[in-house]
């Protein structure tokens, strides 16, 4: 028997059951097996040949869109690159079957990469087949009975349009017109997202009579859905058109949707602001948009004024250099100041992120008569979000008026910041540090912010500490190895005799992180004594650090210090009763990393027992996509 | 329709009846909630055990004296566990099963969808066919034999072949973690892409295809509790514009809430309230105005509210007071201390339009349910029971004696069962077909033809 199976394997039969098996689980029961066979579609292409693929694969698989979308998505993907499987250009529309059918299946994910697929195979058509296989589908799904194929078809028109005779693009045309007033708005949406791209591929002149007056139908339809989308393809159309057109042909529609009943669809247009105003060019800018502007930054819905406050220093930017300076300081300026002292915190955050902007575009004496106070006012800002956005973008203000004129206000928000009890405050504010402590100069940093620094290590917030850590080792980076022997590290070892172990293990931490910055000369003759010292702690879990720190710190010792000093510690370690710290000595001497997982858990559990625990929890029976750190910290409060 | 509720056209006749026939009632198959698809062939329903059921109807052709009659009758045609209980380890707090509402979504292909929620969680059902089946293996043969892998000389690819039809029930989305009160509504909106969900205190807004984020969009909640003095009982979309939605109180209010206005509604646009009777004020006053259903009628000029003792029908153009009143069982007025002792005077009925707007239904206690024609004004009590369970047998009107004498053919208030309510009905949207829940029952009644 055994022979006679190798023979027949020696015949080249076996070669066939590869195949086979991916054939078969096309169809198991395990989704990750039928979804790993999909993936697989063109191995199973090249086996059958272009034939079978034509005649048997594609027909199976054009009936199996009962099945998961995952696999769905997977296959229309496929779908999109088979030409060559099913024999190239010549039968390219074999595969508009099973296309056809995923873009009728009711998960958006699933039909919008059938049409992308559909997108794609539509240019290796020949101009014959496209009118004889292609656009007939997109007919079929343009009048279908389910929206579903109708959304799918606004997609299709862009790509057929170009390359079909002038009847079918008649047709085409008025299949569009139809789906812009279709009863759903599902689809009204989908032709009012495709708007813009269809405009790019039809003629001017129908540009001009069928695009406008769809875009005018959709702009003022009954859905706020709708008429929001129309807003999009309002940038499009509006570069298509001549400036001449632009007055009487968008310009009406634009100013109606500036001021629409629906505080979405203005959000839209704010939104958009930046490319409209490229769109529109200067003069219908100066003319138009800048009163829009203006109003939109006024607008009763806190929305609408966030996004417009996110778009002040684009649309400044972009403004006509011959005018910018006039506009910005008489239109724009009295409404940024009132967005200084808004009611909703939203709109003076998002102010905050970009206002520093302005300063470069102002230069240094209205920065400092007309920005300076907006700055100032919202550095002491009640909402930290504010503050916060102020100090990162600090950089364009340094780069016009040098970052002194600010220290006097920056350092009370800092410290606020840095004593918040929010504790992602408190993180994001540590982050900024660094690049603080560049601009504001050794000095300033000693005198002032040195403190804060060494404080956040004894946060009572794991995360805070970890971060307040990795500050310190970019603060060294910044000013160099004596600075840190100077001022933190005598510190930041002072800490290894604090009576809370948490403490003990910030110093080891702390540590890990300096030595390298620090160089050999610092790490040998104070780290490493300090290390080798808290190897006696009577906490386990700083043990276990110890031995971790000294692998850490191992590559920056000299090899003499490795023997006579490390090797004996982490010896005694290994014989310890503990046996996570027997782990992580064994961990040290053979040199190797533990793998990711366990590591994490053991970080986790250096916090404690009832952290580990409450992690543990948390992370199974709410499956949280928290971080580790989030969820440790969450748990200590 | 004129004759809805007992004129000449028509009489009400029993069509079907589903569910057990036992005395004994487990509590997880009483139904608590019923609603027909936008075309009326599909009618689900449902439990307190989780569980929804759908019902197809089917046309049938019967002969009848030799005539032929179209008559459907609603089948099972799909069962499935929408929701399980649930233990929120947070807050040491047991989630019920309980399906609290369905709602179906506008069809969008061959399959159909629905939302079912309970107190917490909001469910996508999608509900399809199928009626194919792949066939023909490489690795094993006809019998299921696994073939020796080194014998394969040629790949064959499954083919698919008819077979039974069979129904699938898949959960699509789950809309969870977003509401710490309990759910009380769902509804779709006329966008086609986002519903709102409502519980005690607040309303959110979620996209159909969006499960981890929703948009608060009424938050009622006092920054202190004990300053609460009214909860939201029911709220809905308004079936045309996509942009207006009301939310009724338990203080007997409706507020009508435009969304183009602001990201917050908690600004209402109209507030519709009729002023009290002070002659009739007592202790009860305020338990039973609470509201426990509001319903847009189909052409979203009108909308009907129910409370304890009547169904009101509310002009969206008219905000001090309803257009119409309809007493539901005023006799109970007189009972209310001893309905509020036994609790049923915090019962919930819900109340539901016909078609075509011109009639109401809502339910009451001994399995009675009431209906109204707005156009004569009359109104009708039937009776959904097993005694009247005859095939095709005409549905006799029911009276309850309020005066001190009790005609012939009356019950008198003191012999009505309160275990025995109707709280969840629907009206076929096109059809004179109604779908009466009592308890673990459902009953379809249908219009007789003469």
């Amino acid at each position: 028997m055994q022979h006679k199976s190798k023979m027949a394997g020696a015949d080249g039969d076996d070669s066939l059951y590869p195949i086979a098996v991916l054939i078969d689980e096309l169809r198991n029961e395990d989704v990750q097996l039928r979804l790993n066979s999909i993936k697989k579609l063109s191995t199973i292409a090249l086996a059958l040949g272009v034939e079978r693929t034509r005649t048997e694969l594609l027909p199976f698989l054009t009936d199996t869109i009962y099945d998961e979308d995952e696999v769905l998505l997977a296959l229309a993907e496929q779908l999109g690159n088979f030409t060559m499987l099913v024999g190239g250009p010549e039968y390219v529309h074999c595969l508009l079957p099973p296309l056809e059918s995923l873009a009728t299946v009711e998960e958006t994910v699933v039909r919008d990469k059938a049409v992308e697929s559909l997108r794609k195979i539509s240019q290796e058509h020949s101009p014959v087949d496209l009118e004889v296989h292609f656009e007939p589908l997109v007919k079929r799904l343009a009048s279908g009975d389910w929206f579903t194929s109708r959304t799918s078809a606004c997609g299709l028109f862009s790509v057929c349009y170009p390359r079909v005779s002038s009847t079918v693009k008649a047709e085409i045309r008025q299949h569009f017109r139809t789906l812009c007033s279709d009863d759903t708005p599902m689809v009204r949406r989908a032709a009012a997202s495709k708007l813009g791209e269809f405009a790019k591929v039809l003629e001017l002149d129908y540009v001009k009579s069928d695009i406008i007056s769809l875009f005018t139908a959709l702009a003022s339809d009954e859905q706020d859905s709708v008429r929001l989308l129309a807003v999009e393809a309002c940038v499009s159309i509006a570069t298509l058109l001549p400036q001449e057109d632009l007055e009487t042909l968008v310009m009406p529609t634009l100013r109606q949707a500036a001021e629409d009943k629906s505080w979405r669809v203005r959000y839209m247009v704010a939104d958009k602001f930046s490319e409209l105003q490229k769109a529109v060019g200067p003069e219908i800018t100066k003319n138009d948009l800048v009163p829009a502007f203006q109003n939109l930054l006024k607008d009763c819905e806190a929305e609408v004024r966030a996004a417009a406050a996110n778009k002040v220093k684009e649309f400044c930017e972009n403004l006509p250099e011959d005018s910018r300076e006039t506009i910005i300081m008489t239109h724009i300026l009295p409404c940024v100041k009132e967005l200084v002292s808004d009611t909703n915190q939203h709109v003076k955050s998002a102010l905050a992120s970009v206002i520093m902007g302005l300063s470069t575009i102002l230069g240094k004496d209205n920065t400092v008569e007309h920005l300076l106070p907006l700055f100032l006012a919202q550095l002491k800002d009640e909402c930290p979000e504010v503050r916060l956005n102020i100090i990162s973008n600090l950089d364009c203000v340094n780069e016009v008026i040098g970052i002194r004129q600010l220290s006097q206000s920056l350092l009370p928000a800092i410290v606020e910041l840095a004593e918040d009890a929010k504790w992602r405050v408190r993180l994001a504010i540590i982050e900024y540090m660094p690049l603080l402590a560049g601009q504001l100069g050794v000095e300033f940093f000693d005198e002032k912010l040195n403190t804060l620094c060494m404080a956040w290590l004894i946060d009572h917030v794991y995360a805070i500490r970890e971060a307040a850590t990795c500050n310190l080792m970019k603060l060294v980076e910044k000013f160099g190895a004596e600075w840190a022997q100077n001022t933190i590290v005598p510190k930041v070892l002072g800490m290894a005799n604090d009576p809370n172990y948490l403490h003990r293990m910030t110093t080891l931490f702390c540590i890990n992180a300096l030595s390298e910055v620090c160089g050999q000369d610092i790490t040998t003759k104070q780290m490493l004594p300090v290390v080798l010292k808290m190897s006696n702690d009577q906490v386990a879990n700083v043990r276990f650090n110890v031995a971790k720190s000294l692998q850490k710190i191992g590559p920056v010792l000299d090899s003499n210090a490795l023997q006579t000093e490390v090797k004996p510690v982490l010896e005694k370690l290994d014989t310890d009763t503990d046996m996570d710290v027997k782990y992580f000595a064994q961990e040290a001497i053979s040199g190797k990393y533990t793998t990711l997982s366990i590591f994490f858990l053991y970080e986790v559990a250096s916090l404690g027992p009832r952290s580990l625990l409450v992690v543990l929890v948390l992370c199974q029976t709410h499956r949280s996509t928290m971080c580790p750190a989030e969820c440790v910290s969450q748990c200590e409060r | 329709m004129a004759g809805v509720a007992g004129g000449n056209d028509f009489q009400w006749c029993f069509s079907q009846v589903k569910g057990a026939i036992d005395e004994d009632v487990a509590e997880a198959d009483i139904i608590s909630t019923v609603e027909f698809n936008h075309s009326g062939e599909f009618l689900a329903t449902g439990d307190k055990g989780g569980r929804v059921v759908i019902f197809q109807h089917e046309q049938e052709v019967h002969f009848c004296k030799n005539r032929p009659h179209l008559r459907g009758e609603y089948n099972v045609y799909s069962t499935f566990q929408s929701h399980e209980p649930e233990f929120d380890y947070l807050k040491s707090l047991e989630i019920e099963e309980k399906i609290n509402k369905i709602r179906w979504l506008p069809q969008q292909n061959s399959a159909h969808f629905l939302l079912s929620t309970n107190d917490k969680t909001i469910k996508l059902w999608k509900i399809s066919e199928r009626d194919k089946r792949a066939e023909g293996y490489n690795l094993k043969d006809e019998d299921g034999r696994l073939r020796d892998p080194f014998r394969i000389t040629s790949l064959r690819v499954p083919v698919l072949m008819p077979m039974d039809l069979m129904v699938e029930a898949s959960p699509r989305r789950v809309f969870a973690n977003a509401h710490t009160y309990h759910i009380n509504s769902i509804s779709v909106n006329s966008d086609h892409q986002t519903y709102l969900s409502a519980d005690d205190l607040r309303i959110n807004l979620w996209h159909l295809e969006i499960t981890d984020r929703s948009f608060n969009i009424v938050d009622i909640k006092p920054a202190n509790m004990e300053e609460l003095t009214e909860v939201i009982t029911a709220a809905e979309c308004q079936p045309n514009q996509c942009n207006v939605f009301v939310y009724s109180s338990s203080k007997g209010t409706i507020r009508l809430c435009d969304m183009r206005a602001a990201a917050l509604c908690d600004r209402h646009t109209k507030f519709f309230e009729e002023p009290e009777d002070p002659s009739s004020r007592s202790f009860f006053s305020e338990i039973i105005s609470s509201i426990s259903d509001v319903k847009f009628s189909h052409s979203g000029r009108y909308m009907m509210t129910r409370d304890y003792l009547s169904v009101k029908v509310w002009d969206l153009n008219m905000e001090n007071r309803p257009v119409e009143t309809y007493q539901v069982h005023e006799y109970l007025r007189s009972k209310l201390c001893s309905l509020y002792e036994n609790d049923c005077i915090f019962d919930k009925f819900e109340c539901c339009w016909n078609g075509s707007d011109s009639a109401i239904m809502t339910g009451s206690y001994n399995n009675f349910f009431r209906m109204f024609d707005r156009n004569t004004r009359k109104d009708i009590t039937l009776e959904a029971s097993r005694e009247s369970s005859k095939p095709r047998g005409t549905l006799k009107p029911r009276k309850v004696s309020t005066g001190g004498k009790r005609k012939k053919d009356e019950i008198s208030v003191d012999s009505l069962d309160f275990n025995k309510k109707i709280l969840h009905t629907a009206w076929h949207p096109k059809e004179n077909v109604i779908a009466v829940a009592a308890t673990n029952n459902l009953y379809i009644f249908q219009d007789k033809i003469n």
